[in-house]
């Protein structure tokens, strides 16, 4: 199986944090991105994600292999959920492996941030107001010339 | 004892109509200048750009073996007696600068068949039949009979080489000698050259998100002259009034991130890549 996946059902973190057991390991971190209720100041009811499937796995795998070798970790593990969510479900789940706590950690990060910043998936929020958008797509058509580079503009400063 | 063929490109013009020097433009990478004056060198013993006084140390003309003119007549027929003022001995391949359809087989067919007896060789324009005077072959005979037109007060070489017995030849490339003077007539120049010669071909979008919606479809096999995903993206986004500029997406071509200038081939698929939001 890929070290990074798509899921349209809900994640079972179980059997994954199962796949990252290794005997040479003393330390696991994991990492779950939940649906919240709000998001700069609307109402946030549900999540829609979509995914460009077959770019999305080789770019994810390909930040799996960066952080392994980056840091030296044993095993790592990305799975990201797409369709309807509704909240406190996971959207993404992370988890790593390794010999001591620190570099697992340090990978954690690495692929969590890496991925949202360079794994062709998008988020549509659904507010309570009946509104909805594509997060980082919606402020970008109409602001085209003034960027916000807090949010949403990372994948252009890679590749 | 034989008379050499040295080559002049004409830059010496004001290029009033244009609104901006016609040897400065640039088109396929190269400017009008740096493009004329390639294809006159491989065919002459010596090379020249003709240029007025106060071009001399323009950056474009400064890196070319220059030939002023002479400060006292206007025109195109200032640059050629010029010329023949310096090396008179010589016969000149004249060509101006701004002749963008010109190509290797329409000055090679004018050198071959040249008849060095008469005071010139030239083409027939394809649009009124008259000579040609800026891509032609003035022999060492033709300068004191310039002299002489000139002294009558007229400057127009075309008249000059009307009234000259020139050999005139037909084009073998009609649209060869189309000169480009206004911003009108270099884009229509322009814009064929994008899809010049690039029969519509088939190729596969594919959408998501925001362009998804907009295109309200997942994706769609569109016939198309595009060849890069630049000219793609214009040419879809007007159809579909996406509100997303290229510089806001990234491009994927058969499940790989590629560049925008990247070229196109029938059967590709290709992918625009809104921003992003994982997690």
């Amino acid at each position: 199986m890929s070290a990074f996946r798509f899921s349209h059902q809900p994640i079972d973190t179980v059997p994954l944090r199962a796949e990252l057991l290794d005997t040479r390991c003393g330390g696991y971190a994991a990492f779950e991105g939940w649906v919240r209720d709000h998001n700069e100041g609307q109402q946030v009811r549900r999540l829609e994600y979509e995914a460009f499937e077959a770019l999305g796995v080789r770019e994810g795998e390909k930040i799996i292999a960066e952080a392994c070798s980056r840091y030296g970790v044993t095993r790592a593990l990305c799975v990201h959920r797409l369709g309807d969510l509704p909240l406190t479900d996971i959207a993404v789940w992370v988890g790593v492996s390794a010999a001591h706590r620190d570099e697992a950690f340090r990978a954690c990060r690495y692929i969590i941030d890496e991925v949202k910043h360079r794994v062709p998936i998008w988020k549509k929020e659904h507010y309570a107001s009946g509104d909805s958008g594509w997060v980082n797509c919606e402020r970008c058509a109409a602001q085209a010339h003034d960027h916000d580079h807090d949010h949403g503009h990372a994948h252009h400063d890679h590749g | 004892m034989t008379t050499p063929l040295y080559g002049l490109v004409l830059a010496g013009g004001h290029s009033r109509r244009m609104g901006r020097d016609k040897a400065g433009i640039a088109l396929d990478g190269r400017t009008q200048l740096e493009r004329a004056f390639s294809l006159v060198e491989h065919l002459v013993e010596s090379a020249f750009v003709s240029v007025r006084h106060d071009q001399r140390n323009d950056p474009l003309r400064a890196r070319y073996p220059q030939i002023l003119d002479a400060g006292d007549v206007e025109g195109p027929i200032a640059g050629i007696r010029a010329a023949q003022r310096e090396h008179p001995a010589a016969a000149w391949l004249v060509v101006a600068v701004d002749l963008p359809l010109l190509d290797t087989g329409t000055l090679q067919n004018l050198i071959a068949r040249r008849d060095p007896s008469r005071l010139a060789t030239a083409y027939r324009s394809s649009h009124d039949g008259l000579p040609e005077p800026l891509c032609a072959i003035y022999e060492p005979a033709a300068a004191p009979a310039i002299e002489a037109y000139l002294a009558t007060g007229r400057n127009c070489p075309r008249q000059f080489l009307i009234q000259s017995a020139t050999l005139l030849l037909d084009q073998p490339t009609p649209q060869s000698l189309d000169n480009v003077n206004t911003p009108a007539e270099l884009a229509a120049l322009a814009a064929p050259r994008n899809g010049a010669g690039v029969a519509p071909r088939e190729l596969r979008v594919q959408y998501f998100a925001l362009l998804r919606e907009q295109a309200g479809t997942r994706g769609e096999s569109v016939m198309t002259r595009a060849t890069t995903p630049r000219e793609l993206f214009a040419e879809l986004a007007a159809r579909h009034h996406f509100t997303l500029a290229a510089e806001h997406l990234k491009v994927a071509v058969n499940t790989e991130f590629a560049d925008w200038a990247r070229p196109l081939a029938a059967g590709d698929t290709v992918v625009f890549i809104p921003p992003v939001a994982g997690g």
